[in-house]
């Protein structure tokens, strides 16, 4: 069995060098979160609103569009349906905030109060909930630990018991039935103890908010510290994500615009 | 409608015509509910008889009640149970009348596809506990484990009565996840309906996005441009391709075969980034509509050249688990599923087909461009857990050919073609997903909007075989067996 030891050195390193050096996130060609261009918005044109599933774009006070990047469920619809260019598609996916209401367009962007997590900065621990997601999320948060992404090198790892967990890793909409077993976890981790919101069902409710079975991701359920949009946030903006928090990257998300 | 034979069968007919379909060989896939109008509950029945022959559907109008067929054909189990959860209609005589999809301590309201129900939201309370056999050795213990469970995980409850080391029996409890994603489709327009499908199983959107559309289609009596239909062939087997390697990255983890799991995954992700260089989605998704593609995709001349490159990394990787003595005395003989049960339980997919039954939707049903293509099936009689990793390692193989040979073939043209169906229209379709037969039924109201969308979902069949391998096997093998079944929880639980 000492082949699997040859073959992984002849393999060599396989990990990208991303974030620390380099720019190979393997997101090359993803579409992400659709860019809103006011200037080019014709008035008393609804189509990108008609079109969104989940009202992520919506008519604004003032006879505009208003968009919540936290109810995007990145399906590209406004993209198509826009007559102008108002609603281009783009690559932004590093959604990760500290306040939701940076997710929404024209926010005016205050600064963020750090979070102390200097403890933390090289040994955080995770503990993941999946409270009804459509394992789109859970597919993107296993390849975390694939050797492209290892998110070990960053120092980050996911633990199998909330006692020994930092952060709260929600994924899904909250589904009813999962609404206890998701408080339990809570209440079994330690202080200090933190929330993120993984994916627009855990933000929002995303595509199947509301009905019989689902709530409205974790607003109202547990207090969130971190929310990434994305339908699923790809492992490089759950990896960026987690650096913000950490206060180890810049939140690059103001007033639901993405800065460089 | 295209690809169906529709029947009016009364509630009593309904035995004696499974009866007969059995004996020739024929097999029950599901029965489903809807309301043709306010008031009038109608069951649908479908059910395969021979390769290339059209699916059969028996329409059937029930009274207060219904005899249930699960002693007959299994499988018709849990889709009995969950009319009787969703709609309120009980089935006489069933063998297991318990909750399926409500978990118990839901109290008893409006069943939430009644028309008396409107969105009510169905919160559990008090005890919550399912059904479980009366446990009367004192010597047996018993080890419930989630639905919170270690690692990344998708949320289930497992519970094990277990001595020493041996499973005496073993329960799961699914459904904490269930969204109510049928649900979810109702009023919309039909081509609105894509972005729910392909979020109801995130691993399996072209699947579920590709079944959905194919119904609506056949609503519409639409057909889809050739570069379509072929295009569309290409997203189907790159799903098969990624979710098949990460299964078996995920598998050697669990015989602790760690190069063998890290290297599982590495391609993995690198099937993903094909896919997003081809999409622009990691999960190949806002791509597919009623009537073809949303816009072209231009694969040549790089994808050919980056799957072959592929191709070799991959036939070296399972050449090496091949040949690793460890890896191989954890799965052979482990959690075997016999041919009989797996026809029986409705097992589907490479599961069923590592059971020694010869079946695949895209040979013995074509849709999309398949009808054009040579499917290479490859099957297995063992059973085992070796069988299935056997089966997924050969149709990664066969997936990969599949692909270069639709590139070849790639025709040119428009891809997309008008598919509104009329008011009152429905239709079936259908896919093989990475995890085996998927099938939507879907229903059009007098104003062309969704009435009614079901979704037969591949990890549903397959989760109910799946504790037949588990009860009097070993702990120790529990997490293999489960790695080797590749279940999802969100296709199941929907």
């Amino acid at each position: 069995m000492a082949f699997w030891t040859f073959f992984g050195l002849a393999q060599g390193k396989a990990t990208t060098t991303w974030p620390t050096r380099g720019t190979n996130n393997g997101q090359k060609g993803l579409l992400g979160m659709p860019r809103f261009d006011a200037a080019l918005c014709v008035p008393d044109c609804r189509a990108c609103a008609d079109a969104c599933p989940t009202a992520a774009i919506a008519e604004g006070a003032d006879g505009g569009i208003s968009v919540d990047y936290g109810r995007c469920v990145v399906c590209q619809l406004c993209t198509e349906a826009c007559p102008t260019d108002a609603m281009q598609p783009s690559s932004d996916w590093a959604f990760g905030v500290r306040r939701r209401e940076d997710l929404v367009l024209g926010t005016e962007p205050t600064p963020t109060p750090r979070l102390k997590t200097a403890a933390f900065r090289r040994s955080l621990h995770i503990r993941h909930v999946d409270a009804g997601s459509c394992n789109g999320c859970e597919s993107e948060l296993r390849a975390l630990n694939n050797p492209f992404y290892n998110l070990h090198r960053l120092g980050i790892f996911f633990t199998a018991s909330p006692r020994f967990a930092d952060i709260l890793l929600v994924t899904g909409p909250v589904t009813h039935a999962m609404l206890e077993p998701l408080r339990a976890t809570y209440d079994a981790m330690p202080e200090p103890r933190w929330v993120m919101a993984v994916g627009t069902c855990a933000v929002s409710g995303g595509i199947a908010e509301g009905g019989y079975a689902c709530g409205h991701g974790l607003e109202g359920v547990l207090p969130v510290d971190l929310y990434l949009p994305g339908c699923p946030p790809n492992p490089a903006a759950i990896i960026e994500a987690l650096l913000v928090f950490l206060n180890r990257s810049p939140q690059r998300v103001q007033g639901g615009r993405i800065g460089e | 409608m295209r690809g169906t034979l529709l029947a009016d069968v009364g509630p009593h007919e309904v035995r004696p015509a499974l009866e007969r379909l059995l004996a020739a060989g024929g097999r029950a896939q599901m029965v489903y509910a809807w309301y043709p109008e306010p008031g009038r509950i109608e069951l649908r029945y479908l059910a395969s008889a021979a390769a290339r022959e059209n699916f059969r559907v028996w329409r059937c109008t029930p009274g207060t009640e219904m005899p249930s067929l699960a002693d007959l054909a299994p499988l018709l189990g849990w889709y009995e149970r969950e009319i009787t959860d969703l709609f309120g209609l009980p089935f006489r005589g069933h063998p297991e009348p318990h909750r399926l999809v409500l978990h118990e301590g839901i109290p008893p309201a409006p069943p939430p596809f009644s028309p008396e129900a409107h969105g009510e939201a169905l919160v559990p309370t008090g005890s919550r506990r399912h059904r479980v056999p009366t446990l009367e050795s004192a010597e047996v213990q018993e080890l419930p484990f989630g639905p919170v469970r270690a690692d990344v995980f998708e949320s289930a409850e497992f519970l094990f009565f277990y001595l020493g080391e041996r499973i005496i029996h073993y329960q799961p409890s699914l459904f904490f996840k269930h969204r109510g994603m049928e649900k979810r489709f109702e009023g919309r327009a039909p081509a609105a309906g894509v972005v729910l499908a392909e979020r109801v199983s995130g691993v399996g959107s072209v699947s579920h996005a590709l079944a959905y559309c194919q119904a609506v289609e056949i609503a519409a009596n639409c057909i889809v441009p050739p570069r379509a239909a072929a295009l569309r062939v290409l997203l189907a087997e790159l799903e098969r391709l990624y979710n098949h390697l990460h299964y078996l990255g995920h598998l050697a983890g669990t015989t602790t075969l760690k190069v063998g799991e890290a290297e599982g995954k590495l391609l993995e992700e690198r099937a993903k980034q094909i896919n997003t260089r081809l999409t622009g989605s990691r999960f190949l998704r806002s791509l597919l509509v009623p009537g073809g593609l949303r816009r072209d995709l231009d694969p040549k001349p790089w994808l050919g050249t980056a799957l072959e490159a592929l191709r070799e990394e991959i036939a070296a990787y399972t050449g090496l688990l091949e040949r690793s003595e460890s890896y191989l005395d954890r799965l052979m003989g482990t959690g075997i599923l016999e041919r009989e049960v797996a026809f029986d339980q409705g097992a589907t997919g490479p599961i069923d087909r590592a059971s020694g039954v010869d079946r695949d939707l895209r040979r013995d049903h074509p849709y999309a461009a398949y009808g054009t293509l040579e499917i290479d099936v490859p099957v297995e009689q063992a059973g085992d857990a070796e069988a299935r990793a056997k089966v997924r390692v050969a149709e990664i193989g066969a997936s990969l050919a599949l692909m270069q040979r639709m590139l070849l073939l790639l025709p040119d043209g428009p891809v997309t073609a008008p598919a509104v169906p009329p008011p009152g229209s429905e239709g079936l379709g259908w896919a093989e997903s990475p995890r085996g037969t998927l099938f939507y039924a879907v229903h059009i109201d007098r104003e062309g909007r969704l009435a009614r969308v079901k979704i037969k979902s591949p990890s549903f069949s397959n989760w109910r075989a799946f504790p037949v391998t588990v009860h009097d096997t070993n702990m120790m093998d529990y997490a293999i067996n489960e790695a080797s079944f590749g279940l999802t929880i969100a296709g199941s639980d929907r």
